[in-house]
């Protein structure tokens, strides 16, 4: 059926391959590292936008919690009274930091782009596997997480009328500190690549308020040991795990066992970056 | 590479080469298809068994109507959309075995707006740059020289959100050249922009592809792709019903010159009946020198070898008929007329 007489004399034989990328040896690796330059350089143009959206909601929390609740004889106190409610909250708002952080730097965006602007096109014609630039989002969604946590933490240092009382374990912190955003921003991909821009307001009322108001965020997860079913029930939380983890790493407070947290943060971690990447693959090709 | 083995079917492919005898010298396709097809898991065939060849330097345009293939092609060829079918090589790579690879040698124009709102004019283009391993200078220096070309130095340093419509498409066709693609696709790159800018665009094409740059473009408006390619493929429904230059491609309808002639209605506001009008076409017809006519959108089209002579021949066969005629124009045909005759309907419904 298709008729071709004859290809006219081309104008040129363009060599094939023209472009620096061709000398690198890795160039997918290149593109990734171009690719996280380009969204640290939106942080950077974004850096107030960045900061209130990162600090509101803790800032928030903690001034209520800690700061107007004791000064107003509202005070609250956890283990039967020993311990204050600042060293409760202090890891369950850092871990609430880091998921939101996810949920703002990954998926409300990709939400958009797949929704609305589809500016991912771009980013997915950089030269390396489809797979890669979710990837990326997930590293660059992890990077802010840890950049939101540095500007909260002297703020839930600080603000509580009472003092806070940290005993850090160096050593669970690093491990948590580094898994933490990762989860966050894997959820962040997951929740990106499955939600669509008229099912945000659902996804907020459906998923992200449980999941911070069930985190293990206000309440440490083993005195949930009141109410046994809640306790197996919030286990599907990630957000558990984060809080429990940074308790463990930065009070003296009982938490889970490390054993069980580790186990929660890889499973979680591992299981909604799986759904991400297949989610982004799903919606990028077709 | 230079020579592809031809399976059963992959009459463009084998065209194309034979069209290049062996003298050593001839230039491997730029894009070489071979029964792409794609199925869409909803049952669409939205493309099948497409054979292209596009020569390197080539300016190449896929002409059809919305759903008939187009843009799948694109996609299949730009790594988006997974073959069900089939092989596609653009510039030797293989773009379902190698996408990542693919995408370093292509440029692609998507049918909507895609620029990086968070970033500037220049920043959508350094950035683009550096994912294809530029360096921080080379990149900066690429970017200004392509703001040159593409007159969008004034801005710069605005957000994208704030350019216009052909100032955004100018935008979009500088990205896909940052990084020096071997080749440039074009998914119906004129749509929406007013007439004034898609002229610009044409002249900007055409002096991309007289300085050496192949492209592939789609479009379902035939006077662009007339204008614009070395060679049409015209698309109908996943098939690829001819591939020629535009001449050639005219040639293919049997008839030098298409006379369209109104009949006059029984008023000024009346138009011509249905009868009337086949009176009309029965004359003219049988008019020496007219080889066919039809009534087609309250006219009578009458195809003949040459429209020399013929019009008043026709003029004088309406008088004595006494069916009149009110008015008339000759046109050549166009790549809509191939359309038409190739598929019995209208490029535009």
């Amino acid at each position: 059926m298709t008729a071709v007489a004859e290809t006219p004399s081309p104008a040129r034989a363009a060599a094939p391959a023209r472009g620096p990328a061709e000398a690198v040896r890795w160039p997918a690796l290149v593109a990734f590292g171009a690719l996280l330059l380009r969204d640290a350089r939106v942080l950077t143009r974004e850096r107030w936008r960045f900061l209130i959206r990162t600090v509101s909601q803790p800032l928030m929390l903690v001034f209520v919690f800690t700061y107007v609740f004791p000064t107003i004889g509202q005070e609250l106190r956890a283990f039967d009274g020993q311990a204050s409610f600042s060293d409760i909250l202090v890891p369950g708002v850092i871990a609430i930091t880091m998921l939101i952080k996810g949920v703002q730097s990954v998926a409300l965006p990709l939400v958009d782009d797949f929704g609305y602007t589809r500016e991912i096109e771009d980013r997915i014609m950089a030269p390396l596997p489809v797979w890669a630039v979710a990837v990326e989002k997930i590293v660059a969604g992890a990077l802010q997480g840890l950049v939101a946590v540095v500007v909260v933490f002297p703020i839930v240092a600080l603000v509580p009328a009472e003092p806070v009382s940290l005993d850090i374990s160096w050593g669970h912190l690093l491990a948590v500190g580094l898994l933490a955003p990762f989860v966050g921003a894997s959820l962040g991909l997951a929740l990106g690549t499955l939600v669509t821009p008229k099912q945000v307001p659902m996804m907020f009322s459906v998923i992200i308020l449980p999941v911070t108001f069930l985190g293990a965020t206000y309440f440490p997860w083993t005195q949930l040991e009141a109410i046994p079913w809640l306790q197996w029930a919030v286990l599907i939380n990630p957000l558990v795990y984060l809080s429990e983890g940074f308790r463990m790493a930065l009070t003296s407070l009982p938490s889970m066992p490390p054993a069980a947290i580790y186990a929660g943060l890889l499973l979680c971690g591992g299981l909604t970056a799986a759904i991400g990447l297949w989610g982004f693959r799903r919606r990028v090709l077709a | 590479m230079t020579t592809t083995p031809a399976p059963a079917g992959a009459a463009a492919a084998t065209a194309g080469d034979a069209a290049h005898p062996a003298d050593g010298g001839a230039p491997a396709p730029m894009i070489a298809t071979e029964a792409l097809t794609k199925v869409f898991p909803s049952g669409l065939r939205a493309v099948d068994g497409v054979d292209l060849t596009v020569a390197p330097g080539e300016f190449f345009g896929l002409l059809g109507p919305n759903g008939a293939g187009k843009t799948t092609i694109i996609g299949m060829l730009t790594t988006r959309v997974q073959p069900t079918a089939g092989r596609a090589r653009v510039a030797g790579v293989d773009v379902v075995a190698q996408p990542a690879r693919a995408k370093r040698v292509i440029g692609v124009v998507p049918q909507t707006n895609t620029l990086d709102r968070s970033l500037s004019v220049r920043e959508n283009l350094h950035y683009h740059a550096r994912f294809f391993a530029y360096g921080r200078r080379q990149a900066a220096e690429r970017a200004e020289a392509l703001l040159e070309q593409f007159r969008l130095t004034d801005k710069r340093d605005v957000l994208v959100d704030e350019l216009s419509g052909g100032m955004a498409q100018r935008l979009m066709i500088a990205r896909a050249l940052m990084h020096e693609p071997a080749m440039l696709f074009l998914d119906e790159p004129t749509v929406g922009l007013d007439p004034q800018s898609r002229i610009a665009l044409w002249e900007l094409l055409s002096e991309l592809n007289e300085d050496g740059q192949t492209v592939l473009l789609t479009t379902h408006y035939m006077e662009e792709a007339d204008h614009l390619c070395d060679r049409v493929a015209i698309m109908d429904h996943g098939h690829v019903l001819a591939a020629d230059s535009p001449a050639e491609l005219k040639r293919t309808v049997d008839a030098e010159a298409i006379v369209r002639v109104a009949a006059p209605g029984r008023s000024e506001v009346e138009p011509p009946s249905p009868d009337q009008l086949a009176r009309l076409r029965g004359v003219l017809a049988a008019v020496p020198g007219v080889r066919w006519a039809e009534v087609r959108d309250g006219q009578v089209e009458c195809h003949a070898d040459s429209a020399r002579g013929l019009l008043p021949r026709l003029v004088t066969a309406a008088e004595e008929a006494g069916t009149g005629i009110s008015d008339l124009s000759v046109s050549e045909p166009s790549l809509e007329t191939v359309f038409v005759s190739l598929t019995g309907r209208e490029l535009r419904e």
